[in-house]
């Protein structure tokens, strides 16, 4: 990495994500931002890591970190891998923004031998709250957008994905609800998790 | 920017040398069948080659270009083509790396082509030059390399026409091929392409001065050269960016002249572009390169994915969003090609409104990728970490 780059603060999701991969895996993050999350995992768990982004500034900045990065938006971008070709394909807090989560898991799941996705969960007790008492879509730290803003097409909880991911075969070898107070939260987590990170695989 | 030696960021004064390979009996085999030699490859080299010569950068030209890149031609206020992105410091940063740029074979800028003297005959070549294609033009780049000592390049980059050349390079030479960086580029030329190429073709052979090329010593065929270059200058272009060049503004007069006199800027500029083109580029050399570049196909087989199997090369694929002569799709086509062969590929599709020409005016995003790509591979190879 560029000796240059000023540390900045690991984010808990990110080290939750680290602990979940081995060390010297081949490794795609799908959204994969400015490349916070590759260039951590390729520091501390020395990943072979390509990532996939669509914005043009974001590339700028993850290839100044020495990343390989792709310019192409997650619903298009897993075509071109053959089978396989990664341990893991990585969406984190990306699959609610695209257009056909259904087909981007099970193509992450096809070139990847395992996946990794990080969900927002939209059924927190915080948003629960919104919804009854003031009647309104919740507005949280997590999830900022107002209804005409946000990007998030999709709107799901941790019990929903679990229930698509057994609807489909995909095997859920790990699941960690952590908190936006930096905790895992192993106690009722679609109530009590901001985010779910799972682990999974498909035969 | 001056041609002042003190520039920090300008390779400053460069001269063109000369190599002259394939003497007879040892002729190049070209794609075609025929054989070719002596052939002389006019080039440039900034920069210094290390100990090891594990640093070499080969730069590739497009159609028209020539081997002076970068720097300044003792005299000239212009700098070479890709000055931008070549110099002390720069994306191509000639502090750390060796550039050798070379005219391709068949052009008229110091390499042999066309208007070269035929040894056997004494005259110039004319329509007895044998067709070249991409893979000779590279095949006579890899003598001017075992000359200079050097058998594996640290990267190969060009644009267009040049970006032709790299991919051919890192498919044929895979052992010589550390990276490649391709430019506004594809790996097939398509249909609207080879068009857009014969009827600039067809404006030179029809000009009664082209004499089917036999003109050397007596008028160029000024007028067809000319319109193949407007018609070039067209392509390297976007609506976007021609409109906001010109829009419809007037040349010479306040109002419309209603007449064929040219009425618009964009009409002068055309002509302006084109009259100082024929002062520069030999028109047989013109029908030969772009007769190059449409029998381009690395796919010819209809499988362009079994071309990289033994291809070890690392590579950045640039394209811009305006370019319709190669359009970013082709780049992604490739670049699906490259990824299914589970070579490490980079691609950027940079948002720009200068059409093909994005490639030599885009120097500020350019720089970013080609920068940070090379960086990287510097830092793996010689410094053995990311």
């Amino acid at each position: 990495m560029d000796t240059a780059e000023p540390a900045k603060k690991v984010r808990f999701d990110h080290r939750v994500i680290a602990s979940l991969l081995k060390p010297e895996s081949r490794v795609l993050d799908l959204g994969c931002g400015d490349g916070d999350l590759l260039a951590l995992l390729i520091k501390e768990k020395n990943v072979k890591g390509t990532g996939i982004e669509i914005d043009e500034q974001a590339i700028y900045k993850s290839m100044e970190r020495g990343l390989t990065i792709s310019h192409a938006d997650i619903d298009s971008g897993l075509q071109d891998y053959s089978d396989k070709r990664f341990d893991y394909v990585i969406l984190n807090e990306s699959l609610q923004q695209v257009l056909n989560p259904e087909t981007v898991i099970l193509e992450a799941l096809r070139v990847g031998k395992a996946a990794i996705v990080g969900i927002p969960n939209f059924c927190h007790v915080g948003a629960r709250v919104q919804i009854f008492f003031q009647g309104q879509v919740p507005v949280t730290r997590e999830l900022p957008y107002e209804w005409y803003n946000t990007p998030n097409l999709r709107f799901l909880s941790l019990r929903d994905f679990r229930r698509f991911c057994r609807e489909r075969g995909i095997t859920i070898e790990k699941e960690i609800g952590i908190s936006n107070h930096e905790q895992t939260v192993p106690f009722l987590p679609n109530l009590f998790a901001h985010t779910g990170i799972y682990l999974l695989s498909k035969d | 920017m001056n041609n002042s030696p003190i520039d920090p960021h300008s390779v400053g004064i460069v001269e063109t040398q000369h190599f002259t390979c394939c003497v007879p009996p040892d002729e190049l085999h070209l794609k075609s069948g025929l054989t070719l030699g002596p052939i002389t490859i006019a080039y440039e080299t900034y920069g210094t080659l290390n100990d090891d010569k594990s640093n070499a950068i080969l730069i590739c030209h497009t159609l028209t270009s020539d081997a002076h890149a970068a720097g300044y031609h003792a005299g000239d206020k212009k700098p070479g083509w890709w000055d931008g992105m070549i110099g002390p410091g720069k994306a191509f940063d000639t502090n750390k790396y060796f550039f050798i740029s070379p005219n391709v074979l068949g052009s008229c800028k110091g390499s042999t082509g066309p208007a070269s003297i035929n040894p056997v005959t004494g005259k110039p070549y004319g329509l007895s030059f044998p067709f070249v294609t991409i893979e000779d033009m590279v095949a006579a780049q890899r003598k001017l390399l075992d000359h200079l000592g050097i058998k594996k390049l640290f990267s190969v980059a060009g644009g267009s026409m040049g970006g032709l050349q790299a991919l051919i390079w890192a498919v044929h030479y895979p052992e010589c091929v550390h990276s490649a960086v391709l430019v506004a580029t594809n790996y097939r030329h398509t249909a609207q392409q080879i068009a857009l190429h014969e009827v600039g073709r067809q404006a030179i052979m029809s000009d009664p001065d082209w004499l089917n090329g036999e003109y050397y010593g007596k008028t160029i065929p000024a007028r067809g050269l000319s319109l193949a270059r407007m018609i070039g200058h067209i392509t390297y272009m976007s609506d976007k960016s021609m409109d906001e060049k010109f829009g419809r503004k007037l040349i010479g007069k306040e109002k419309l002249g209603y007449d064929f006199s040219h009425d618009f800027e964009v009409e002068n500029y055309l002509k302006y572009r084109a009259s100082s083109f024929v002062q520069r580029f030999d028109a047989n050399s013109y029908l030969y390169i772009s007769k190059a570049l449409d029998y381009f196909d690395l796919s010819e087989d209809g499988d362009l994915v079994s071309k990289f199997k033994k291809t070890q090369a690392h590579f950045l694929v640039i394209s811009f969003t305006s370019d319709w002569l190669y359009p970013a799709y082709q780049s992604k086509d490739l670049v699906r090609a490259l990824k299914a062969n589970d070579l490490d590929v980079s691609d950027c599709e940079i948002n720009s409104s200068y059409g093909h020409d994005a490639f030599l005016t885009e120097v500020e995003s350019q720089s970013k990728l080609v920068t940070h790509f090379l960086n990287r591979l510097h830092r793996e190879k010689f410094h053995g970490h990311r």
